[in-house]
């Protein structure tokens, strides 16, 4: 017999249900005296760098009907494309600015929003420099298993078509699923969950 | 989340996520992933920087009752009704080593397995002491330990007659973001586990198994609260003895 590898097997996967209000954003669920502010609330303050944008958007179920039940997760670099992260090597990431932000899909008109900055630009792993985006992960109840994808920005022509991510994708008419629309300083982008206008969602 | 708990230096991608292993995104017998799994096939890309980063909070966030789901919601001098418990573990990666610094979060129905939530009808009363949630960091060896009250089972609209096993929710950071994991630990010996569809949504039984927490006697306290273990494991780094230079250099 060979050696064994001896890993562990990852903990699986199960849905955040209805009700990963309670744990994840409890002040908006009503639940106050916990923690004094739900985590990933606020992204930015008054000497964050970079330029100031709001990101909003809906989701949407293969019926085409508002998932407003669940909480996204966005991660992004900074405006010099430094990541908050231990794991950032490359320098020091702007010190106020968190990087991470967490908000639910409202209850009433199934709406999420962030305000944030736009991120700089990061390299490849072979040093090509990728688009400026911004990593979502979305859990709700009927997602088994957390959904990464990422939003690029329309204004961002040159940079988008050499971005070795969207360059992955086969079907070239799926590629404005993962670009926001802008209007001012607000970007909006809808997540398809399933269908003809379905998210490229990423193995990452 | 500037002061930093984790000191070793990780730079590696994580191992490819086994997705049979996992629940599928469409998943029937659960009604409500019809129409919200995806159909098209996933993008796969080996990790970049974007998801091999992530965010890590410091223990300042943490409050001394964070971890005390039966007196962090409760009026001064009393505690939310139930069957007290520990629940305690590590979290690990694939590679067995301790994953030191990562948010835990977790939530839950009252003992009476309902839900401190404005969606939730269920006729079982809200318990005034219990809120039900709570969190925790794992210190350098990855330990991570709460106080609550077991939950009760509880009713849930899918088939006409399901009831969710007791269970605890738990949210789950790494060190990078493509280790975000939300999962839901049960308990040793309930036959609901093994009716549910939620839990069904899981193809293989071992994996199941490595959900369900088993009665820890040793670390149960005499005259106080019982103990369950439920140790995490989120995917593992490889190691970076070739991943240092970029290709081309």
């Amino acid at each position: 017999m060979v050696q064994e590898l001896g890993y562990l097997k990852e903990t699986p996967s199960q849905t955040a249900g209805p009700y990963v209000h309670i744990g994840l954003t409890p002040n908006y669920s009503e639940i106050g005296g916990v923690y004094d502010a739900d985590l990933g609330a606020s992204m930015v303050n008054d000497k964050t760098h970079g330029e100031r944008i709001t990101v909003t958007g809906r989701i949407l179920d293969g019926a085409g009907g508002l998932v407003r039940d669940a909480v996204i997760e966005i991660w992004q670099a900074d405006s010099a494309g430094l990541y908050n992260s231990p794991s950032e090597l490359r320098g020091t990431a702007d010190p106020n600015f968190t990087g991470w932000g967490r908000c639910p899909t409202s209850s009433d008109d199934g709406i999420f929003r962030f305000e944030t900055i736009k991120p700089g630009r990061v390299p490849f792993k072979d040093g090509r420099k990728m688009a400026p985006h911004i990593t979502f992960w979305i859990v709700a109840r009927g997602i088994n298993i957390g959904l990464h994808t990422r939003m690029y920005f329309p204004e961002e022509t040159s940079a988008n078509a050499e971005d070795p991510l969207l360059a992955r994708i086969e079907h070239k008419d799926r590629l404005a699923t993962l670009v926001a629309t802008k209007e001012g300083s607000v970007y909006t982008f809808d997540v398809h969950l399933q269908g003809d206008r379905e998210t490229v969602f990423l193995d990452m | 989340m500037s002061d930093r708990t984790n000191s070793k230096l990780e730079t590696g991608a994580f191992f490819a996520r086994d997705r049979a292993w996992h629940p599928p995104a469409f998943a029937p017998g659960y009604k409500t992933s019809v129409l919200r799994s995806p159909q098209r096939a996933l993008l796969s890309l080996d990790g970049t920087i974007s998801e091999i980063t992530g965010p890590v909070f410091g223990h300042s966030i943490i409050g001394e009752l964070d971890n005390d789901l039966i007196h962090n919601f409760a009026k001064h001098g009393e505690s939310a009704i139930g069957e007290r418990i520990i629940v305690h573990g590590r979290v690990l990666d694939e590679r067995g080593r301790p994953v030191p610094g990562v948010l835990l979060e977790f939530w839950q129905a009252n003992a009476g397995g309902r839900y401190r939530h404005k969606k939730e009808t269920y006729l079982a009363a809200i318990d005034p002491n219990f809120g039900g949630c709570g969190r925790a960091i794992t210190d350098d060896e990855g330990h991570y330990a709460f106080r609550t009250v077991r939950p009760g089972a509880y009713p849930w609209p899918n088939g006409v007659n399901d009831w969710r096993p007791a269970h605890i929710h738990f949210s789950v950071f790494g060190h990078g973001f493509a280790q975000r994991l939300i999962t839901q630990m049960y308990f040793e010996g309930d036959p609901m586990i093994w009716k549910c569809p939620i839990v069904g949504t899981i193809p293989d039984k071992q994996a199941i198994e490595q959900l369900i927490a088993p009665l820890d006697w040793g670390n149960t306290i005499p005259m106080d609260a019982r103990a369950y273990k439920f140790d995490i494991v989120l995917r593992g780094r490889r190691s970076t003895l070739f991943e240092n230079r970029l290709e081309g250099n």
